[in-house]
């Protein structure tokens, strides 16, 4: 069976316009202990009117037809599953394989959440959509989709990501969105998320809440889920028709959780398959500034932003400064649906540190001329350890979740790169004279 | 069904209250901010200016219910260090010293969750707190929190919204006790509300659905905004101008703030 990209294939893929896999059902909205509901009031019917919508759209094969139809023709879908030769020679162990979500429109898996959402936010009849990003990808996703679909669109970023991604800014406006920046608490992602929630409960009546992760009150985490699902259903059919045999393990990186449960959700049934998250390890564990929740022993069970899970918290609760070279890592929360499957041993949950990070990824460049995005590059710093480990007839796939030459300025900097920095020098010069 | 047959203490002091008044004032400071002894002089205005109940804040990191000036207010509160233990010990003293005021604690889940849901209650009830409100925790999430509060007669006081039905009302009302806190409007704290008759028509629902007295918040910042309350509801809430005037202009100020609000 060859994976075309005709829009029969991938839709033939999922019988019924349904994912198959009900692991990623919540009950009621929690997986275990586990998600749930912690909303203000005000947001009550919202919230309930979106969890009809998105209950509706899953039994309508129109919707799912839609929705594939969009990802073939807009975004390319489905994304190639690259066999890494190089890397694999040079580590000399698992053959590499790694999942191509780089290649979607704008350049990682979140257009595959956004655009199920905005389909979902028509649907409803709301004429605008808000939206929270750090590193900026969500952002410029929802900017992106507002812009193709004609609804106003206001993208909240906390003001150090806006200084920090500007880049990604300048896009965002440029494609009409109105961007915020948010100056309370840290300044970063979670006060972003805050905001959002904010503005939708004044303005649910015309405004759809596009949230950018696996996280959230209920139904956000299993609605993410589902649609970043295309990610791991092609992923299983592409490495079963490539190498003939199931992975040893799948590896992603672990922010919010999206493109790790998009992945990892074709594989859940598979026991064979060991499934590997990796968090920001920032500048190490054992140090105050990192964003891993799962991996090391800091995080505690509770409750903010609308949902129950691991959060990175003082005794009383309040929330931590998190740190990571890759700004959409760098988070206080996780995925309520990946906090469940560490605890039932499904997943298993690493660390990279920012240094291991640059070297992943510098070694992805010269060993394969491919370029992840920081944040994915998590994923390849364990699956580089790995792979030595395993012998040359198993197979394992990472997900290579966004393109790094779209963050020039954040990995230029990252890497100290000294004539980058007289680029830009002679950048801002020749606006002077 | 409600399980509480017998009113809490906050409610028999709100019912009787109201025999001789025609609406109270609730109001609201945040712990510690600007410091625990601006605190003791707001509240001390609050009282002589005849106000009823106050909400002590205790802050918390992800204020999502929380518009700017509070939000301001909870993340300066703890940038100075503040602890809810810090916290807990001023509700103590503050319940010791004005016996007549109603005091209660209002806090996001998080904090309460992390001390310890019933050991958290059980402080408040020791420390002379009347009543709570936790914004982000709706009904469907609170059962043992509930039981615990309806156990030491602590007042369980969940919001309701204009965009509440009937239906929900009801289910709201099964876990409040003492009182029921209407949001005016949409949003959260801080923006000026507009009355309208789909305010009224909204009072009327709650009236019918819920057997409790009503406390009306968000926006109300005017004289006037009280006297179109009195005779619809019980308590008229004002939050953020409270704190905010008290930072702006001062204690004296808000005395006669507050004093004034009841006169029209």
């Amino acid at each position: 069976m060859v994976i075309s990209s005709s829009i029969g294939a991938i839709a033939s893929l999922f019988p019924e316009g349904v994912n198959a896999t009900p692991q990623l059902l919540s009950q009621k909205g929690y997986y275990g202990e586990f998600g749930g509901r912690f909303t203000p009031e005000i947001l009550h019917e919202t919230l309930e009117a979106v969890t009809a919508a998105y209950q509706a759209a899953r039994q309508d094969q129109a919707f799912w037809s839609e929705f594939t139809a969009l990802l073939s023709n807009y975004s390319g879908r489905p994304t190639p599953l690259t066999y890494a030769e190089g890397l694999t020679r040079y580590l000399g162990g698992a053959k590499i394989f790694i999942k191509r979500e780089d290649l979607n429109h704008t350049g990682s898996h979140k257009l595959n959440n956004g655009l199920g959402q905005m389909l979902l936010a028509k649907r409803m009849g709301k004429t605008r959509v808000i939206a929270e990003t750090g590193a900026g990808q969500h952002g410029v996703a929802t900017a992106t989709l507002a812009a193709k679909f004609g609804l106003r669109c206001t993208i909240y970023m906390g003001a150090i990501d806006v200084e920090r991604q500007y880049s990604n800014v300048f896009w965002m406006r440029k494609l009409g969105a109105e961007v915020v920046p948010v100056s309370s608490g840290t300044q970063t992602l979670k006060d972003a998320m805050n905001e959002a929630l904010r503005d939708w409960s004044t303005h649910m009546d015309t405004t759809h809440y596009v949230i950018g992760t696996a996280c959230g009150p209920h139904p956000f985490p299993e609605m993410v889920a589902w649609f970043q699902s295309v990610i791991g259903l092609e992923a299983r059919s592409q490495i079963l028709q490539q190498a003939g045999t199931l992975p040893a393990a799948v590896y992603a990186c672990v922010g919010g959780g999206s493109n790790a449960i998009g992945i990892f959700s074709g594989f859940l049934d598979d026991t064979s398959v060991q499934l590997v998250g990796v968090e920001a390890g920032g500048l190490g564990i054992n140090t105050p500034h990192h964003a891993s929740r799962l991996a090391a022993s800091d995080a505690s069970v509770g409750i903010a932003q609308g949902y129950k899970t691991y959060f990175l918290q003082n005794q009383d609760g309040q929330m931590q400064d998190t740190h990571s070279v890759a700004a959409g890592l760098d988070y206080i929360g996780v995925s309520p649906l990946l906090a469940h499957l560490t605890q039932t041993d499904r997943i298993n949950v690493k660390a990279a540190t920012d240094t291991e990070v640059l070297e992943a990824c510098q070694l992805c460049m010269s060993q394969e001329g491919l370029i992840p995005a920081l944040e994915s590059a998590h994923a390849f710093v364990q699956a580089f350890k790995d792979a030595p480990h395993y012998s040359s007839s198993d197979c394992i796939v990472i997900n290579q979740s966004g393109r790094g030459d779209k963050d020039i300025f954040t990995i230029a900097n990252a890497f100290g790169d000294t004539e980058w920095k007289a680029f830009l020098n002679n950048q801002v010069s020749s606006f002077q004279s | 069904m409600r399980t509480l047959s017998t009113p809490t203490p906050l409610e028999r002091f709100i019912v009787e209250q109201r025999q001789q008044k025609d609406i109270l004032l609730m109001s609201h400071t945040v712990l510690s901010y600007p410091s625990f002894q601006d605190n003791y002089c707001a509240i001390d205005a609050l009282v002589k200016a005849g106000v009823e109940l106050i909400e002590l804040q205790f802050p918390f990191s992800e204020a999502i219910a929380d518009g700017s000036l509070l939000l301001n207010a909870n993340q300066s509160a703890i940038q100075t260090g503040t602890t809810i233990k810090d916290c807990l010990c001023f509700a103590s003293e503050i319940t010791q010293q004005y016996r007549q005021t109603q005091f209660i604690i209002m806090t996001y889940y998080n904090v309460v969750y992390h001390y310890g849901v019933k050991q958290f209650v059980q402080t408040a009830a020791n420390s002379g707190i009347t009543g709570l409100i936790i914004p982000d925790l709706p009904p469907e999430e609170a059962k043992t929190y509930v039981v615990t509060c309806n156990y030491h007669g602590i007042a369980t006081i969940f919001l309701c919204t204009p965009n509440n039905s009937p239906k929900r009302l009801q289910r709201i009302a099964e876990s409040t006790s003492g009182m029921i806190y209407c949001t005016a409007r949409k949003g959260v704290t801080g923006h000026e509300t507009q009355f309208s008759t789909e305010f009224n028509r909204y009072v009327e629902s709650v009236r019918t659905s819920v057997q409790l007295p009503i406390g009306v918040g968000f926006g109300i910042q005017s004289q006037a905004a009280v006297s179109q309350l009195k005779g619809q509801v019980d308590i008229a809430i004002i939050g953020t101008q409270a704190v905010k005037l008290y930072v702006e202009q001062g204690v004296a100020a808000l005395e006669v703030f507050m004093r004034n609000l009841r006169t029209g």
